[in-house]
């Protein structure tokens, strides 16, 4: 009997914790399929961005560094410099990095850091407890905005993929969703390019994955799933938003 | 014959990092440090190392983390407002157990203060400085040569305790030129460094981290962590005597203010007063000991700062009970002048 399904050699053999229906499993499927796809398993070094992605280190059977809230993609700066030809991926969340953390990815975006980053964009703060995070949607409610967020009192929901593609810095800008197994395809191609890209010195590499969080957001699976494509689609388009072709681009 | 060079504070202690083998350097341009990052955009490239310009303070200490992560000797440096900046990034250095030297040209303050020297951030380097139960080793220097001597011993200090070490040091040793001995490197025996991340390549997986969540794992690690502070209280501790024998009163400073006092000293032994003077070197851990030692034979004591009142405190915890310690604090403008000292020499004497 020949096995044609099973556990990426980059995860560990361990149960996740995450919550049912949490999208962060299968994203480090993704990110472990990408890793062993490309044989890099023991020259990467992963960066635990604050939340529930801190866990990283418990089920990625590789070097992890966990930065303070926010501050990933410095630590990976700091990494990459010293380790030019180790791969390095964060990992963060959208409150990590689209809220305390946006200089840092801002910058690091910038300045062309040959990084990965996977960002993991659920509209909620999910550890603290489902407070509302800077992509929170307009009416979204959360325990910090009970009666729907509100643009004159809160603001928009940020689109970081978008504006990270406005950087000069940025060689490769991406959002996917993981609702349906079609999206699940084109998000494993997303992340894979994403790694390949750094493989092939390239730059900067972004993935915005629109991910669900049925305990926070008061649902089940199926009908988080239903939520991320009526209401986060529409307001997060899918799409590649920047890719450049070849390193004389740079 | 030795090599001498006529330097600057700033420049000398730069030139030190990279000679003790530093070769990534975060910086975020803040007055009175600039020439330390402008030193290292020029030298860094020359002997392949890195300097990056970072966005702000907080990502430098987070940058520092990374190359310190990857097994990298690695500095920042900035002055008070920006060095409040870092104390999140200090403190996960801390937590992580990982090495790194910050610098801190003190500039005055609450606030953005003003660009003078001062001594107001000796509670915030000795105490930890940012969240949680730690500390860093703290070097005071108080000459051009101990900014270049004191940078080379710290990256080691780093390294052999797996600890952040703060240089402390002030607008005028940052800013004044005096000629140094540009004396070579001579490392300290260290352990090695199994811990780094470099790719789970023919090992385990290693991993850095402060997060610690399962019951009792916290305090193990903070016990840990206080058995490295007790341990650096024993081997790291290193101060001068000036004139102490048979001393009447002695003066309690570190940095620009015992500078200052080694004058003023000179000015009181002319006039008959038997003054000495005791420096801390190492703030963090401060000599509770010899300050104990010597309390035992002198019973007065004059802690000089440019603040209004820190390291005396440390003084007056270290002294024998029956020990008398005063206090002059002259807060930033200008550093005390030593006649200015000498008069309040002859208050307390």
């Amino acid at each position: 009997m020949q096995q044609v399904f099973k556990r990426p050699q980059s995860l560990k053999n361990v149960p996740f914790h995450f919550c049912p229906g949490c999208h962060h499993g299968l994203i480090h499927r993704l990110v472990g399929e990408a890793i062993d796809y490309f044989n890099l398993r023991e020259r990467t070094i992963g960066v635990a961005g604050v939340g529930c992605s801190v866990f990283v280190y418990e089920y990625f059977d590789i070097d992890v560094a966990e930065a303070p809230h926010g501050r990933a993609p410095a630590v990976a700066t700091g990494l990459k410099r010293v380790l030019p030809d180790r791969i390095i991926f964060t990992y963060q969340g959208d409150g990590d990095l689209a809220s305390i953390g946006m200089s840092e990815i801002v910058h690091t975006a910038n300045r062309g850091e040959n990084i990965t980053v996977i960002f993991v964009n659920n509209t909620v703060y999910g550890m603290t407890g489902g407070q509302m995070a800077p992509t929170t949607i307009l009416g979204q409610q959360t325990t910090t905005s009970p009666y729907g967020r509100d643009f004159r009192q809160d603001g928009y929901p940020i689109r970081m993929a978008e504006m990270l593609a406005t950087l000069e810095g940025t060689s490769f800008c991406v959002r996917v969703a993981l609702n349906t197994p079609a999206n699940l395809m084109k998000a494993k191609k997303a992340v894979r390019r994403a790694f390949e890209m750094q493989v092939n010195n390239m730059g900067f590499s972004f993935v915005e994955l629109l991910s669900s969080c049925p305990t926070n957001w008061g649902m089940n699976s199926l009908k988080a799933h239903e939520r991320v494509a009526k209401e986060l689609i529409p307001y997060f388009p899918l799409g590649i938003f920047k890719e450049r072709k070849a390193t004389e681009e740079l | 014959m030795e090599k001498r060079l006529f330097l600057k504070g700033n420049e000398s202690l730069a030139m030190g990092a990279i000679k003790a083998g530093c070769r990534y350097y975060f910086g975020y341009p803040i007055t009175p440090q600039n020439d330390i990052p402008e030193y290292f955009s020029r030298h860094m490239a020359q002997v392949e190392g890195c300097f990056i310009q970072a966005e702000s303070e907080v990502a430098s200490i987070n940058m520092l983390l990374g190359a310190a992560a990857a097994g990298a000797r690695a500095m920042t440096s900035s002055s008070s407002p920006g060095i409040s900046l870092m104390q999140e990034g200090i403190s996960y250095l801390a937590g992580s157990e990982l090495p790194g030297v910050i610098v801190n040209v003190n500039r005055s303050g609450p606030g953005l203060g003003g660009i003078s020297a001062s001594q107001g951030d000796y509670f915030q380097a000795t105490r930890g400085g940012g969240h949680g139960d730690y500390r860093t080793i703290v070097l005071a220097p108080h000459s051009v040569q101990e900014m270049h001597d004191l940078a080379l011993l710290a990256f080691d200090l780093a390294d052999k305790y797996r600890n952040p070490v703060v240089i402390l040091a002030d607008a005028v040793l940052g800013q004044m030129q005096e000629t140094m001995v540009d004396r070579p490197y001579q490392p300290l025996p260290l352990p090695p460094k199994d811990w780094i991340l470099t790719g789970a390549c023919g090992r385990k997986p290693n991993l850095l981290k402060s997060l610690y969540l399962k019951e009792g794992e916290m305090e193990k690690h903070n016990w840990k962590l206080f058995a490295k502070y007790q341990r650096m209280k024993k081997e790291e501790v290193r101060y001068e005597l000036a004139l102490t024998e048979e001393a009447e009163l002695v003066i309690a400073a570190y940095g620009t203010t015992a500078r200052v006092s080694k004058t003023a000293l000179r000015l009181a032994r002319a006039a008959g007063m038997k003054v000495g003077l005791f420096r801390p070197l190492t703030l963090f851990p401060f000599p509770e000991e010899a300050m104990l030692r010597l309390s035992r034979g002198v019973k007065r004591f004059l802690a000089i700062e440019m603040n209004t009142g820190q390291m005396v405190e440390d003084v007056k915890l270290s002294v024998a009970r029956d020990a008398e310690v005063f206090f002059y604090g002259h807060p930033p403008g200008s550093p005390p002048d030593p006649e200015e000292l000498l008069e309040e020499i002859k208050k307390v004497y």
